[in-house]
């Protein structure tokens, strides 16, 4: 499972890509796995503001439902509006086009390097 | 994980080097799917997928009364079955409620009973307490078998070279006794995906030859994942979601194996012709989400912010490409309503069962 060294993460397999203040948000190569066949997204609302681990979408697979998790919090700037119709981009590339949300970051909390998120892989096992 | 507790088929082995995702169904770790829900319900949609049900329940009733012990447990007029043949039926309580879906299978002297696997010590003990007083036998054969399901348009063709069985020759819901690959085996034409297709009954040890060279042949291994979307677009019932202790076969749109003219009585008769005449307290009703979104078990079923019911099977239908389901609704609910989907109502329309049929050629 790649688990790009440039990226942060968080422990409900969501990864964050910080470029100044804006941070781009998507679900992890092992979480796009875990859940199978992606099907169906239900993003926010472009100019919601989320803080940080609220409930900002969900992500379904023809098996599950699961909840997204905002890694840090502040407003939504732009939505992957892409994903409504091509849902399984998030299964094909979850860390190119498979991206989920972009946030302009007012709130943060402390995000688990690579190396650390692949320990925490190591532990679910 | 307790995965030591859990049970496993003859085929595991096979399951784990096919790198198959292994879930805890009904206490045995299963595969949920190897290369993806998706491409594994397409391969059984258009040319074939195997399956290891093996995890089901084979009970045998055997003995002098066995076919008025079956008559007693089972919905359907088993007098009507020939050898050869098998029926879905019902297995009731005296009020009327599901304690199992099942095929039962006419063998020459007795009869076999195929269960679901969640369902197996329960429906022993049910089998045994209502038939007490009649000279039978009821023998839990279920490790005995390993069962595989091939099913797909090709799964006849797919099939043939490896048994001298004519299987053109096997109508639907009928099986011959034969060999596959040389082994003992049961080939019944039946199944659960709304394709054409076999099942196979083959001894535990002779399994894994049997599967590796089916899959050698083409057949596409296929998890619990697609069997249940297939069903569900097959618009088949799964045991737990549309049918339980609390709701009764007729509710539950199986009336078709529920002969309540049987001369001979089963145990729920009573009750079902009553609910009958009375008329159903609830129904279930094939739909399709008209709006955004999936719906899934358990989901309310509204109208005018009222619920009238709950979805029982919902997903995303892999061959339509729409969200469809099935739901236990109050028996007035009329074509519309909705599904309150994360507390969000959503808009719903009810459709004819099956959402998929496959042509016939």
């Amino acid at each position: 499972m790649a688990i790009p060294e440039e990226l942060q993460y968080t422990k409900t397999h969501e990864w964050v890509r910080r470029e100044d203040d804006v941070a781009t948000v998507g679900i992890t190569e092992h979480a796009q796995d875990e859940l199978g066949d992606v099907v169906f997204i239900e993003l926010p609302e472009k100019g919601a503001s989320f803080g940080v681990g609220d409930a900002f979408g969900t992500v379904e697979s023809v098996k599950a439902v699961s909840d997204l998790y905002a890694p840090v919090g502040g407003e939504i700037v732009e939505v992957n509006e892409a994903l409504n119709d091509a849902p399984e981009k998030i299964n094909e590339e979850p860390y190119g086009d498979g991206w989920i949300i972009r946030l302009r970051v007012s709130e943060e909390t402390d995000l688990l390097s690579a190396g650390e998120y692949e320990k925490v892989l190591e532990e679910e096992e | 994980m307790a995965a030591q507790a859990l049970r496993h088929t003859p085929l595991y082995e096979e399951h784990k080097a096919l790198g198959a995702r292994l879930v805890d169904f009904a206490g045995w770790e299963m595969p949920v799917q190897y290369a993806g829900i998706k491409a594994e319900h397409e391969a059984v949609r258009t040319v074939a997928g195997l399956f290891d049900v093996s995890h089901m329940g084979e009970v045998v009733i055997k003995g002098p009364q066995a076919e008025d012990a079956v008559q007693r447990l089972v919905t359907r007029d088993v007098s009507r079955l020939s050898v050869g043949q098998a029926g879905y039926a019902a297995v009731c309580y005296e009020s009327g409620g599901t304690v199992d879906d099942v095929l039962v299978y006419r063998i020459p002297e007795d009869f076999l009973i195929v269960v679901n696997a969640s369902n197996r010590e329960k429906d022993v003990a049910h089998f045994r307490e209502n038939t007490g007083d009649l000279d039978v036998e009821i023998i839990d054969e279920s490790d005995d078998w390993a069962l595989l399901a091939l099913q797909g348009p090709r799964a006849a063709e797919l099939l043939q070279p490896f048994t001298q069985t004519d299987l053109s020759a096997i109508k639907y819901y009928r099986y011959e006794v034969g060999e596959v690959e040389g082994v003992y085996a049961v080939l019944s034409r039946t199944g659960y995906t709304g394709e054409d297709g076999f099942e196979l009954f083959v001894r535990p040890d002779d399994a894994p030859r049997v599967w590796r060279r089916l899959i050698e042949a083409g057949a596409v291994p296929v998890g619990l994942g697609a069997r249940d979307t297939l069903r569900l677009e097959a618009g088949m019932c799964l045991y737990g979601n549309e049918l339980d202790a609390e709701t009764t076969p007729l509710e539950a749109g199986i009336g078709f194996a529920v002969h309540l003219d049987k001369e001979q009585e089963f145990v729920g008769q009573e009750a079902l012709r009553r609910e009958n005449e009375a008329g159903l307290k609830k129904k279930l009703v094939g739909f399709k989400v008209e709006g955004r979104g999936i719906a899934r078990h358990d989901y309310p079923v509204a109208v005018g912010g009222e619920t009238v019911g709950s979805v029982t099977s919902g997903t995303l239908s892999p061959t339509l490409n729409e969200a469809i389901g099935l739901a236990l609704v109050a028996p007035d609910v009329e074509d519309e309503f909705e599904v309150v989907i994360r507390n969000k109502p959503v808009a719903a329309r009810t459709v004819p069962l099956p959402f998929y049929k496959r042509d016939k050629k």
